[in-house]
């Protein structure tokens, strides 16, 4: 039988999300079930004075409202990262106290959406209003340095930077801003918490049903034992729903004291303030060359935002420690707390809005000393980490840039900005590295083989949209030598084998590992069993000679001699047979891990209006093994269309004297459409990667975001001569 | 949202009957705009008056010209042939507007009725004297990049979003009405007010009246048209700056001239020193930029919005330009 892994094989899931038959969090149908709407606040910053539930509670169908003047104890989390998923460790309701504008301020349950909805809008609040921090630029004199960020440095330096810097003969140095971002997953957060007793079950939308169990447990100061999250399917996140944020806890203290089911959907404005951000960016990059264009220095640093309460840092320089064999490099970055919310991963956090700092830096560069962009990257390729100074587990990058350039026709570029025309439109050509770090984390997983000869794989883990439930399945199916239709991978359950948050680009490499490690090990178990029956084909014969294919296991160059997994466990009298598998990263790192790529971007612009259009994008990437052509390819083509966002359309706006967002809603917060998005051409370079894992997986969720801003920047650039530092690039900013 | 009942109007009088007796009641066509600003509680109706069974969506062409029901919806009244035939710069200007989806929902009344998109207009926490008459006025210092620049006041600076309207403009429509004190017919130019003192009123229709129709005259504008939209992505946004530009061409002469402005006033915007420029010249790119000049002179930007004066300019030129090539 034909292996499936690296197949371009369609979603296991595809047709029940096509036809409404996925039940997503919000869909799940619950007997009695309340509805409760979360008020928030208004103003953002100040406490509350008064707040009038009167009305509201005598509204028709209104079961109870819960406010800071009664909701139950509720127990802070520490910061980000530190345990649990951490959104914002502000435990709701607590006090009085406003922090931001949309922050939760009571919630209103009643029989139906409607009514609750109309309850909470009936809440009526004074407030003591103090002068909110809304402006980074404003606000810089209170920021203050960051070493280490969860597991991540920030602080870092190799030689003398700014020495070298100061003496290099060419020099690049400029300031470049991006705007706060929202996630705008297509399904908002949805939760839905039913007690039994002493025991909660929330049905929740979140990228981390472990981390959510433990953060809620933490919250409501029960023993995590007592809750279980479940998650089945997710209409998009991008890091939004890694975190707890309020609603989740307040559905949860809800159905306690109401004694009934209690389901929480945030409407598209809760999307803007109650569950994360991007944080604005301000970053400074000073590059240092040769002559030649070889790198002497490279110093990235700069002002992110977080909130009053928590700590949050955008890791914006990671990349610029990664990409380049630079020998004096140093990175700092610093935290602006203002009065907004928590800011939160979001995809490619750091490294998107990162690799829009260097990678346009390092375009200034080359037209700076009139080299090919492509060449001068090739001129400071790093052959080992640069600031780590170990190898590579495997990297492809120079491939990446021969095919993409080759599939766009790089070479009929001309290099002098503006010299590219088709009748009044500009053309322009960019390019720029893709990078993103190879994440992994421990999972577990069993692999269980009935005698009706069908598969059962499983791991907590969730399916966020990414294909996690088809590459499973396919990895076991290959492993045992049975067809993917035989397999179901069932997750999204924290009573299932622990498994990490769907974070990080890291599912694949970490619960493939898991369940490639159950599915090897079920398979030896059935083997082994052959082996010492003499009833067996297989009686004593070695485990290397024996081959898996076709449902059945056999003697390798002579298929006759074998058997069905279903005679084997028919033989032994058994109605199943498991095996699981604990994965674990390695603790000392050899090598240095990350998935590279290359986008090349063309675009067209109008120099009179200012307004761009791009017309091709092509890729090429290199992830380690790619398990399913098609996932992999969509999810570099989705990452790509979401960096075309951050490159010309998206921007939430505060405003300044109040404090609240603007354009909270998806006609004035602009995504792309499909008529914004080209065609976008995506090639892998095939790469055997023994270092990372069994698998040899490393990654394809985020590495498309990364760099793509830069090489529409670069393009814009190439087409007008004009180098916009600021995101997005609307037409005003071309004019 | 707040409770509110709902009648659906069999014919036009007890439909403005149903409306009449109360401020806070309100006609529904396709309820694009009415529904999104009830979720955000900028609209408040105690009364929904269902308009959408009442036979006023034909689209018919007659001796004067064409008479569009208030009811056809704008998907219908783009891709009308007669509309397509005789006043393609009114097709162009709706098929700019919104997405396919909005527009098969979407009604010609509704359209010209339809609201703002001033950030602070739709967030009722913000003071706004549209919504709010005397609460002030939160765009003015705040964040003002999709305001307008011409005819706004010290009470309010917003601008009227539709395309649509934009195409009427240009063309020189007129809105029939119907009300409890009989019919009246309104030239399109002074249907949109400007803000003035009264900001909470953004045509001259009453509470009372109901758009039955829009009559546009015959046009000689079907040849040398031209509608542009330039905006922050490629579709499904609204305009910063938009222009229909209409030209009547004989012997190498403008004969004939129309401009008209999306996304810079509180109503769309007529250019008439441009048009007094353009006609009797020759359709050459300087005639083209001395009636663009003229337009923007009496232009007031704001904080954000700076960049719509010369954006503005631009695209009145690119539009004649466009219209120009079209013959
Ligand atoms: C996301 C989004 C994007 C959009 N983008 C654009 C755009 O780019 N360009 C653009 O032009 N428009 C755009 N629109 C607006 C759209 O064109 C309007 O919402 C639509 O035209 C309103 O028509 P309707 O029939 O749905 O009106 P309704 O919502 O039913 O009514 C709107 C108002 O008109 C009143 N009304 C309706 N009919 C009559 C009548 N016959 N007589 C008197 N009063 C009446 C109602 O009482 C109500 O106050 C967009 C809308 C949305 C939601
Ligand atoms: S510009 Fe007009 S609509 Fe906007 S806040 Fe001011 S008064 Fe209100």
């Amino acid at each position: 039988m034909n292996k499936t892994i690296g197949k371009p094989i369609n979603r296991v899931d595809g047709r029940l999300k096509v036809t409404g038959e996925a039940k997503y969090s919000g869909e799940i149908p619950l007997e009695n079930i309340a509805y409760g709407v979360i008020i928030t606040s208004t103003i953002a910053r100040g406490r509350i004075k008064h707040i009038n539930t009167s009305v509201a509670e005598k509204s028709p169908g209104v079961i109870g409202i819960i406010t800071h003047l009664d909701a139950p104890k509720l127990y802070a989390r520490p910061n980000f990262g530190h345990e649990g998923a951490a959104g914002e460790k502000l435990a709701p309701l607590q006090n009085s106290t406003i922090y931001y504008s949309g922050q939760a301020i009571g919630v209103a349950i009643a029989d139906t959406l409607e009514r609750a909805t109309y309850a909470a809008s009936l809440v009526k609040v004074d407030y003591v209003v103090e002068t909110p921090l809304t402006e980074m630029g404003k606000e810089r004199d209170r920021a203050y340095p960051i070493e280490k960020f969860v597991e991540f440095t920030v602080e870092f330096a190799l030689g003398d930077a700014d020495a070298e810097f100061a003496k290099a003969e060419v020099k690049i140095e400029a300031t470049y801003t991006t705007p706060t971002e929202h996630h705008n997953p297509m399904e908002p957060h949805a939760t839905a918490a039913v007690w039994e007793g002493e025991n909660l079950t929330v049905y929740d939308s979140t990228q981390y049903i472990f981390g959510m169990r433990e953060g809620l447990a933490k919250m409501l100061g029960i023993p995590h034992a007592n809750v279980r999250v479940l998650c089945k399917f997710i209409g998009g996140s991008f890091g939004c729903k890694y975190g707890l944020w309020a609603h989740t806890p307040l559905a949860a203290i809800a159905a306690r004291q109401f004694r009934r089911p209690v389901k929480i959907v945030l409407t598209r404005e809760q999307m803007f303030g109650l569950v994360g951000h991007r944080s604005e960016t301000e970053q400074q990059i000073k590059l240092g060359a040769t002559p030649e264009g070889r790198l002497t220095a490279l110093i990235h640093q700069g002002i992110s935002q977080t909130s009053i309460f928590d700590e949050f840092v955008e890791t914006f320089t990671t990349t610029s420690r990664t990409m380049y064999a630079v020998p004096n490099l140093r990175t700092a970055q610093s935290v602006v707390p203002l009065n907004k919310g928590t800011p939160t991963i979001m995809r490619a956090p750091g490294e998107s809005v990162g690799t829009f700092a260097l990678e346009s830096a390092m375009d200034e560069l080359a037209w700076a000393l009139k080299l090919d962009p492509i060449e001068l990257r090739l001129r400071n390729y790093a052959e080992v980490h640069p600031a780590r100074q170990v190898p590579w587990s495997s990297k492809s990058l120079k491939e990446c840039y021969a095919l993409a350039a080759e599939k766009f026709g790089w070479s009929r570029r001309t290099p002098e900005p503006g010299s590219m025309r088709d009748d009044r439109y500009l053309i322009g050509m960019g390019m720029a590295s893709a990078c993103f770090p190879m994440e992994h984390f421990p999972a577990s997983a069993i692999a269980r083989i009935f005698a009706d000869g069908s598969v059962v794989v499983q791991s907590g883990s969730q399916e966020i949209g990414t294909g996690t439930a088809t590459v499973m399945a396919q990895l076991t199916a290959d492993m045992l030598g049975v067809p993917v239709e035989k397999v179901r991978f069932e997750f999204g359950d924290t009573e299932l084998a622990r498994s990490p948050g769907t974070v990080g680009s890291g599912t694949a490499a970490s619960v493939g590992t898991a369940v490639h490690g159950a599915a090897k090990a079920v398979r030896a178990k059935v083997v082994a069993l052959a082996q010492k029956d003499p009833n067996s084909p297989l009686y004593g014969v070695p485990e290397p000679d024996i081959e898996t294919s076709q449902e059945r296991i056999f003697v390798k160059n002579n298929s006759a001699k074998g058997e069905t997994y279903q005679a084997v466990l028919a033989r032994h009298n058994l109605e199943y047979i498991d095996a699981n598998f604990d994965a674990k990263p390695e603790e000392e790192e050899e090598f240095a891990k990350c998935s590279f790529g290359a986008h090349f971007v063309e675009v067209r612009v109008d120099p009179e209006l200012g307004e761009v259009r791009l017309t091709r994008v092509v890729g090429a990437f290199a992830a380690g093994r790619i398990l399913n052509e098609k996932t992999a390819r969509s999810q570099i083509s989705g990452a790509t269309i979401m960096g075309i966002g951050m490159a010309l359309h998206e921007e939430t706006i505060t405003d300044p004297h109040t404090g609240r967002i603007v354009n909270d809603n998806l006609a004035e917060y602009h995504l792309p459409v499909n008529a914004d998005i080209p065609p976008i051409d995506i090639y892998f370079i095939d790469e055997v990667d023994t270092h990372v894992n069994p698998i040899g997986v490393k990654g394809a969720g985020e590495v498309g975001i990364t760099g793509i801003i830069a090489a529409i920047a670069n393009a814009i650039y190439h087409a007008t001569g004009k180098r916009i530092r600021d995101l997005p690039i609307t037409p005003d900013k071309l004019l | 949202m707040k409770p509110f009942s709902y009648v659906r109007a069999t014919n036009q009088n007890t439909a403005i009957q149903g409306v009449a007796d109360r401020q806070s009641a309100k006609f529904i066509a396709g309820g694009t705009n009415l529904i999104d600003l009830m979720k955000v509680e900028v609209a408040q109706p105690d009364r929904l008056v269902d308009i959408t069974q009442l036979p006023l969506s034909e689209i018919e062409i007659n001796s004067d010209g064409l008479r569009i029901g208030a009811l056809a919806r704008n998907s219908d009244l783009a891709y009308n042939p007669e509309v397509r035939s005789h006043y393609p710069l009114l097709s162009q200007a709706i098929l700019a507007g919104a997405s396919p989806q909005l527009r098969n929902m979407a009604t010609v009344g509704g359209n010209l009725m339809q609201r703002t998109r001033c950030y602070y207009f739709m967030d009722i926490a913000a003071p706004c004297n549209k919504r709010d008459p005397g609460a002030g006025c939160a765009a003015i210092e705040g964040y003002n990049r999709i305001h307008a620049i011409f005819g706004a006041s010290d009470k309010c600076i917003a601008t009227h979003p539709s395309d649509m309207c934009v195409g009427l403009a240009a063309l020189d429509a007129k809105v029939r009405v119907a009300g409890s004190n009989g019919d009246r017919i309104i030239p399109i130019a002074d249907f949109h007010r400007l803000p003035g003192d009264i900001p909470e009123r953004d045509t001259v229709l009453e509470q009372d009246e109901l758009i039955v129709a829009i009559d546009l005259p015959n046009s000689p504008f079907a040849k040398n048209y031209h509608y542009l939209k330039v905006r922050d992505r490629a579709s499904y946004a609204f305009a910063l700056v938009s222009v229909a530009a209409a030209l009547e061409i004989e012997n190498g002469t403008i004969k004939a001239a129309r401009i008209a402005l999306g996304g810079v006033a509180h109503k769309p915007w007529r250019a008439f020193v441009a048009e007094d420029i353009l006609v009797g010249a020759k359709p050459t790119e300087e005639t083209f930029a001395a009636a663009a000049t003229a337009t923007i002179r009496e232009a007031k930007p704001y904080r954000h919005n700076q960049f719509k004066v010369e954006m503005a300019k631009r695209a009145i030129v690119r539009a004649l330009i466009n219209a120009t090539e079209k013959s």
